[in-house]
């Protein structure tokens, strides 16, 4: 029953685009860190999205292919007081460009409100063909 | 008398079907609205809907078999060719999904399978009004 294939379809979409928000979240949450867990600063990370082949008709869904980590240059603050500081007392902050997470985050949840309503629009459409012929 | 009852309720059953099959199609469009370089599909669904109601039965597509304790298959293949919708304003990572044109496409699609769930029931009332002979 392809209006099933619909919930698989809109689920995927949801799980990726709750995931770009994570990244988001981890991006902003990180915009000060100096020092990550490898001990260089934190560098901002994006979700690449793929379409994938789901059902058994022509409908693709959605999946995270990968996590990138952006390879831009960090920010650079003049700090010498900073421990984190280099020799001429620039210390390399995130490359997390706030901005761009903003209207990120803003994306990832206007999708994730489509697709909701996608599911819910093929919930309504299922309740009624369960209706049929009462 | 069954094949009968088979009979009239094919037609509203094969639009169902493939307005099922739209609404997967039109999901899977917006799930991919942000995956980069996705082209936006869709079918006509005339098309389609005389394509189905044409091939019943005899032209349906059937595995070869070899031997008579082979299964026949169900036959049940792509409703119809599967276009690519053509943007009017494609943006720059190489994705036409318009989330203007899918939603007012999944809106329309929502109401005519309503409508079809409509004439279905109105006919099952109808049949079964004439089978209790009332």
């Amino acid at each position: 029953m392809s209006i099933f294939a619909t919930f698989h379809v809109a689920g995927s979409a949801l799980s990726a685009q709750s995931l770009r928000l994570n990244a988001v979240a981890s991006n902003l949450a990180n915009v000060d860190s100096v020092v990550a867990a490898n001990g260089k600063p934190y560098r901002a990370k994006q979700v690449v999205f793929a379409a994938t082949p789901m059902g058994n008709g022509a409908a693709q869904g959605v999946r995270v292919q990968q996590v990138v980590e952006d390879s831009s240059p960090g920010r650079l603050v003049y700090d010498p007081r900073n421990p984190a500081a280099d020799e001429r007392g620039y210390v390399t902050m995130p490359n997390v460009n706030v901005v761009e997470e903003m209207t990120n985050m803003i994306s990832a949840a206007r999708s994730y409100q489509t697709n909701a309503e996608v599911m819910n629009t093929a919930k309504q459409l299922l309740l009624k063909t369960l209706a049929l012929g009462q | 008398m069954l094949s009968k009852l088979d009979r009239a309720l094919f037609f509203q059953e094969q639009a169902l079907t493939l307005r099922a099959a739209r609404q997967q199609v039109l999901a899977g469009n917006i799930a991919n609205a942000d995956t980069p370089h996705y082209k936006a599909r869709d079918f006509v669904f005339a098309t389609a809907l005389q394509r189905a109601l044409s091939n019943r039965g005899s032209e349906a597509v059937r595995l070869a078999t070899t031997s008579p304790r082979h299964l026949a298959g169900s036959g049940d293949v792509a409703p119809t060719a599967m276009l690519y919708r053509q943007p009017g304003q494609a943006s720059a990572d190489g994705n036409t999904v318009e989330m203007d044109v899918e939603r007012s496409q999944l809106a329309e699609n929502s109401i005519f399978y309503e409508a079809g769930l409509t004439f279905l029931s109105g006919q099952l009332r109808t049949l079964s009004s004439a089978l209790q002979g009332q």
